[in-house]
């Protein structure tokens, strides 16, 4: 199967081929099942590969398979490469298999929507993207895979863009990535003059030659990558607009995958980050602060999908803190935990908005376990699971993430264990508002201009009675819900589904080893349970029946830090001056100035030149005689020289 | 002192100067068209010197060519002013300005 | 007559070496120069014509002094005796025997330019004959000038072996140019007799001479398409 893994990358590709040149004849719902057919075959074929590499004894289990040569100039030698290891597989089989259940999920929730196929379309590119992201075997093929995903993600964001609110956050989405985007170029260019090779197997090796603060540059500017990749902070602002796309592309790309694409880029390049202390604590410190600051936003957010919006910057905040501790296998574990219980909470919202018949106003939901219940025990797991409350596996993925934070800086520790009593309170009342109290969406409501909502759908009247999703959209929740409850197995080591055993050899000495003693580890573990089961308690005790405490949701948080009106301030407005001044003087006098100018002079010159041509024969000779003159007189120069 | 070959041919250039200058100056066609001659001989006599210094019968032969083919361009050129002047007695040069830009 | 004892003293020395050459050569200059003078300066034009005559003949005296006879002659009976008689003719024929203003100058500038930039070529010719040697080509390459035989002689091998396709092709040239002359001073036939009477039709010559007649009484009545089919235009 080893031989066929090209076929991981090639078959959603064909299902976007399909999609463009028939998908909209096949129509609602066979193209989504096509699209969900040719993703779930790719997945099948990711599970072949995987046991296949399961075959490989070597130490670490690579497989490399060249494509064809795709850029072959001199020093630059790159090809079209798969690179296939533990890490890459990893992220192979979550992608696919998350992909594959919300394109199932999408068949239910698309429905009706006129432009059915076209979803599809942009999410069978993605998926292909994304792969050709992780399977990559050089910066270049990961660059490609990382543009893809983001012009997909521009492309989902804004599906609806007859609606304002949406075009415009596709593009934020799209211009933020881009500015992340600069930082990974500028990286693969410096790359690529310290090594003359883009491949990472021959970075790797070469890691003595290109001298530490070259290195530390190449970490630095791909962090900046993927700052705006996982939206970290500064460039985080684009993922809570983002919501505006349909739910399923929040769950996948915003959850799972495309903003998990720079913790997969950070741990690919862990040589350079362990040779770097200096980048990797930068990372550290970029974690932690973007995890407390998104946490407290959270709090006070109306929009179910903003909570969760905001929920996912913080624990990718968490990955990174433990990217940077050098813990990549405990980034790895969060980052697959996290991909089974947001996808399933934000799947489990969609199914919530859906039922409520496109409402994401939180406090206009409530008591939705009474008329959703399959929902609501999907949710409650994915819940609990955000929360670390145990044995579910969030717990289990955050413990070993806070364990290894503060075996390596203890400052970032209390950070982290801060931001879990955030996560658990914010994520309780956003359960509280939503699944508990009154019938607040039978309520009329008036339209209140100063929050958020103001603008959605059902600002101002009653909504009908909630209903429970069609089946299509309830039983990949489950699927997620079993996965989300039991991945803390995947911790447990000395077992032959472990992941450290898996993926350890990937990272080898690399790999920050924390040396606790078990009782300073049960010690942690204890410390982080009653922390979960603290926040959990105290989140639902105060929303579980009141829906309005203004007093916890203060506008500073609420509008997220200000930080889309300082940068408005800052970069916004200077440059829309500098624009209008491009438009009014630049664009008219300087470039068509120079351009008409060019024509003036031409007609210009030729009306001077023109006076020459008198008609007179005599005036014609006179020239002829005029240009003997003037050779003679070269030709005497000449002669007079010598 | 002997007439040494610069002579003659600072008398060609000379007579080539004025054949140049009544062009230049005269209107009536038939006259430009003597000054013209009057270059051609100018040529013509400065073949025949170089011709002497240089040994070389070359210079005579090309006198003789030239003089054929003035002879034939004299013959074409008054052929053309004939037609084209036939009505009027006194045209000049400057009459002709239709390709005046 | 004064060119033909000249050239007849001349042909006894033509050395070059002696005072009667000299003599002969500035006298012969003399006449050239006043000739060309003339030509330019004459303002009738039969006068002009007459000057080149002269100075043919002060040219033909330099032939003979430069040891060319042969030359001298053909250039006598050619120039002199045909194209300049062909002159003469012309302008018998065209009546622009009027004298003409040679006061008034009406483009502008002309004149001070031509005076100046010829002014500045004859000198710049000269100086630069002076600074350079005036005679830089390789000798001998058409065959040798002089020795025993005659100047006809020489010449004649030379234009009968070496240069016989040019000989040929100027004879060509000959013929083409008569015939084109005839047809270019062919007028229509219409039956009018084209000496005596005044032709009535327009010029055959062309569009061009047509539209450069500025003057509105002399404008050809009509000048229809059906013409340059009569004349085949050269």
């Amino acid at each position: 199967m080893l031989g066929v893994t090209y076929l991981i990358i090639l078959l959603p590709l064909l299902g976007f081929a399909v999609q463009l040149v028939g998908g909209r004849r096949l129509g609602d719902p066979v193209a989504g099942g096509v699209a969900t057919a040719f993703i779930g075959a790719s997945f099948v074929v990711s599970v072949g590969v995987y046991l296949d590499l399961l075959t490989v004894h070597a130490p670490v289990r690579t497989y490399t398979q060249n494509l064809w040569t795709w850029i072959p100039v001199g020093d630059l030698q790159v090809h079209a490469r798969l690179f296939v290891d533990p890490l890459s597989m990893t992220m192979v089989l979550f992608i696919t298999g998350i992909s594959a259940l919300i394109h199932l999920y999408s068949i239910g929730y698309m429905k009706g929507d006129r432009d059915y196929s076209k979803f599809f379309l942009y999410m069978n590119l993605f998926v292909a993207s994304m792969l050709i992201l992780v399977l990559g075997s050089n910066m270049l093929v990961t660059y490609v895979g990382w543009e893809g995903v983001g012009t997909c993600s521009y492309w989902l964001v804004s599906f609806w863009f007859t609606r304002e609110s949406a075009a415009s956050a596709g593009k934020k989405a799209f211009v933020y990535n881009r500015i992340g985007d600069v930082g990974f170029l500028l990286a693969i260019f410096l790359t690529f003059d310290k090594v003359h090779s883009l491949e990472y197997s021959t970075i790797f090796a070469n890691l003595g030659s290109i001298g530490p603060g070259n290195i530390t540059a190449i970490c630095l500017l791909l962090l900046v990558g993927v700052m705006g990749k996982s939206a970290q902070i500064p460039l985080f602002p684009w993922l809570a607009d983002a919501m505006e796309g349909p739910t399923p592309v929040s769950a996948l790309i915003h959850a799972a995958t495309m903003v998990t694409a720079g913790v997969y880029l950070l741990c690919r390049i862990n040589p350079l980050l362990h040779a770097s202390p200096d980048a990797a604590l930068t990372v550290a410190i970029v974690g932690g602060a973007t995890a407390f600051v998104a946490a407290t936003i959270a709090c006070a957010q109306q929009d179910i999908k903003k909570v969760l919006a905001y929920s996912t910057v913080s624990q990718l905040g968490y990955m990174f803190l433990a990217i940077g501790c050098g813990a990549y296998e405990a980034a790895i574990f969060l980052m697959v935990a996290h991909a089974f219980f947001k996808g399933l909470l934000f799947l489990g919202a969609g199914s919530a908005i859906h039922g409520l018949h496109d409402e994401q106003d939180l406090k206009r939901m409530g008591n939705l376990r009474r008329y959703m219940p399959l929902t609501f025990i999907t949710f409650g797991i994915g819940w609990l699971s955000i929360a670390a409350v145990p044995p579910l596996s969030g717990f289990w993925a955050k413990g070993d993430v806070l364990e290894n934070t503060w075996a390596a800086h203890p400052a970032l520790w209390v950070v982290g264990i801060l931001t879990a009593a955030l996560t658990a309170y914010y994520m309780s009342r956003l359960t509280g508002l939503a699944f508990f109290g009154k019938d607040r969406w039978a309520d009329e409501v008036a339209i209140d201009a100063t929050t958020d909502m103001a603008g959605s759908h059902h600002a101002g009247g009653t909504i009908t009675e909630p209903h429970e999703s069609p089946r299509i959209m309830v039983i990949p929740l489950w699927i997620l819900a079993f996965f989300a409850a039991i991945a803390g197995v995947l911790a447990l080591s000395n077992n032959h589904f472990s992941l450290s055993h898996w993926i350890d050899p990937v990272f080898g000495s690399n790999l920050f080893d924390d040396n606790l003693t078990s009782t300073a580890k049960l010690a942690l573990s204890s410390l982080d349970a009653v922390i979960a089961v603290v926040g959990v308690l105290v989140g639902l005790r105060l929303w579980m029946a009141k829906a309005e405490r203004p007093s916890l949701e203060g506008a500073f948080l609420r509008h997220s830090w200000y930080i889309n009106e300082l940068y408005d301030t800052v970069f916004g407005r200077p440059l829309e001056r500098v624009a209008a001044f491009s438009a009014s003087v630049i664009d008219p006098k300087v470039i068509d100035g120079g351009v008409n100018g060019v024509a003036t002079a031409v007609r210009r010159s030729g009306s001077l030149l023109r006076r020459t041509q008198t008609g007179y024969l005599r005036n014609y000779v006179l020239g002829i005689v005029l240009g003997t003159v003037l050779v003679l007189a070269f030709m005497l120069t000449r002669v007079w020289w010598n | 002192m002997t007439v040494s070959p610069d002579w003659y041919l600072a008398l060609s250039a000379v007579l080539f100067a004025i054949g140049a200058l009544g062009v230049l100056v005269r209107r009536n066609v038939l006259v430009m068209f003597m000054c013209v001659e009057l270059m051609l001989n100018a040529a013509n006599l400065s073949f025949v010197t170089f011709a002497r210094t240089l040994h070389d019968i070359g210079g005579q032969v090309l006198v003789f060519f030239v003089l054929v083919v003035a002879a034939a361009e004299v013959v074409v050129g008054l052929g053309l002013v004939v037609a084209i002047f036939r009505r009027r007695a006194n045209a000049t040069a400057d009459d002709l300005h239709l390709m005046k830009g | 007559m004064v060119g033909m004892i000249g050239a007849a003293l001349a042909g006894a020395t033509g050395t070059g070496h002696s005072w009667v050459d000299v003599g002969t050569f500035v006298v012969a200059a003399a006449i050239v120069l006043a000739g060309a003078i003339g030509v330019v300066v004459a303002r009738n034009p039969v006068h002009s014509a007459l000057m080149l005559v002269m100075t043919l003949f002060g040219v033909a005296v330099l032939f003979v002094l430069q040891r060319d006879p042969f030359l001298a002659a053909v250039q006598v009976i050619v120039y002199a005796g045909a194209i300049v008689v062909l002159f003469l003719f012309v302008i018998m024929f065209l009546g622009v025997d009027r004298e003409e203003n040679i006061g008034f100058e009406p483009l502008r500038g002309q004149r001070p330019l031509a005076i100046g930039l010829v002014v500045l070529g004859t000198t710049g010719l000269l100086l630069l004959g002076q600074v350079s040697r005036w005679t830089t080509g390789a000798p001998h390459v058409a065959g040798v000038d002089g020795g025993k035989q005659s100047n006809v002689y020489l010449l004649g091998k030379s234009v009968y072996t070496t240069y016989l396709f040019p000989f040929e092709a100027t004879a060509a040239l000959l013929v083409i140019a008569v015939v084109g002359a005839v047809v270019l001073a062919r007028r229509p036939p219409t039956g009018a007799n084209p000496v005596t009477d005044a032709p009535a039709e327009a010029v055959p010559a062309g569009a061009m001479p047509a539209n450069a007649m500025p003057a509105p009484t002399e404008e050809p009545a009509s000048v229809d398409a059906p013409e340059p089919h009569h004349e085949a235009r050269p």
